[in-house]
């Protein structure tokens, strides 16, 4: 594929991502208003920082008097999972140049991730697959522009926005992207780890928890994929 | 200004994390890390999504039938098991839920 078409792809495939992101982009302006940032200093957190959950986090302590130490520490622990999302797309990444490893980055998000992966764990030798990367990150983030505007200008005008549940929006999306990759017992094993080990850790403090969980399903997944392969040897001997 | 600051300090650690691999491109991974990297995605977005179901307030366990992210968490999964279609899942996820609130009395109307 050409690099035009890497690019448009990557831009359609990740518009249902963002039918899911549209309320939540909306409620963060909405909800940054209502704690009294201005347009200009949502907009400059959507721009610069452009991380979904930590922006919710950052606006309600921010609003709720926090300390910059809280929300400093905070932001950095919910966002730990990139981390985990830098390491698996590096070996993607790690020939191109800097000029494009940077921009990649700063676009790496939930979503952009979960299309980028799947297209770079398709088999064709497609030189141009960072074109993909860039058009779905690039949609993902216009978009996120575009819905924390119309959050801040209009939010306001609907009475309970943040009473309708749409956060539900990011949960359906989630869902759509893990139950077609539980193919197998491990990665089975892993969701289900995953998901208890939040329940149980959900108390701990900068919503550790989720890193702990997280953590845990891999591990399970690598100790099952082992035990799998150990038997079907056994089993050949 | 002080808001200007946290909003620098917050893109300045978000970045930080989002190129911290990236900024190494000699790095190569050992086997083991390799082999874990592929329960990433099921991982941490199921950390996610399994407290958004059962702890909706994010502090109190809903464990009841009134829970309509819980309810609508599970038609949302069986929609995508069986469609595999992402699209389709979050608009069948997302009717099924504003259906549930919305028999359930709990929107905002």
């Amino acid at each position: 594929m050409t690099r035009r078409h890497e690019f448009l792809q990557g831009a359609r495939d990740i518009l249902p991502l963002i039918v899911g992101a549209i309320p939540f982009g909306i409620i963060f302006g909405s909800l940054a208003a209502s704690y009294g940032l201005s347009l200009g200093q949502a907009l400059g957190m959507s721009l610069l920082v452009f991380a979904g959950s930590a922006q919710f986090i950052g606006v309600s302590l921010i609003g709720g008097g926090a300390g910059a130490a809280v929300v400093l520490l905070t932001t950095l622990v919910v966002n730990l999972r990139h981390a985990l999302y830098s390491a698996t797309l590096q070996p993607f990444v790690r020939h191109l140049p800097k000029r494009w490893r940077v921009p990649l980055a700063f676009w790496l998000t939930d979503e952009a991730f979960a299309v980028v992966q799947h297209r770079y764990a398709e088999r064709d030798a497609s030189p141009h697959k960072h074109w993909y990367f860039c058009g779905a990150a690039l949609t993902m983030y216009l978009n996120w522009q575009l819905c924390t505007l119309v959050g801040v200008l209009f939010g306001q005008a609907v009475p309970n926005l943040a009473a309708w549940g749409l956060d539900f929006a990011m949960l359906a999306t989630f869902i759509g992207i893990v139950v077609p990759m539980l193919r197998n017992r491990p990665q089975v094993a892993a969701a289900l780890v995953a998901g208890v080990a939040a329940l149980l850790c959900h108390g701990l403090p900068y919503k550790l928890g989720l890193m702990v969980a997280a953590l845990a399903g891999i591990a399970v997944g690598i100790v099952l994929e082992r035990h799998l392969a150990w038997k079907l040897e056994e089993e050949g001997a | 200004m002080h808001i200007w600051l946290l909003i620098l300090g917050m893109a300045a650690i978000t970045f930080a994390i989002r190129y911290s691999l990236f900024a190494w491109p000699e790095l190569r991974f050992p086997p083991l890390v390799r082999q874990g990297l592929h329960y990433v995605p099921t991982a941490v977005l199921t950390a996610i999504v399994v407290p958004g179901m059962l702890l909706p307030d994010g502090e109190h366990l809903a464990l009841s039938a009134d829970n309509a992210y819980l309810l609508a968490g599970l038609a949302t999964i069986l929609i995508a098991a069986l469609t595999r279609h992402l699209l389709a899942t979050i608009l069948g996820g997302l009717l099924s839920f504003f259906l549930l609130r919305w028999a359930l009395g709990q929107l905002p109307l």
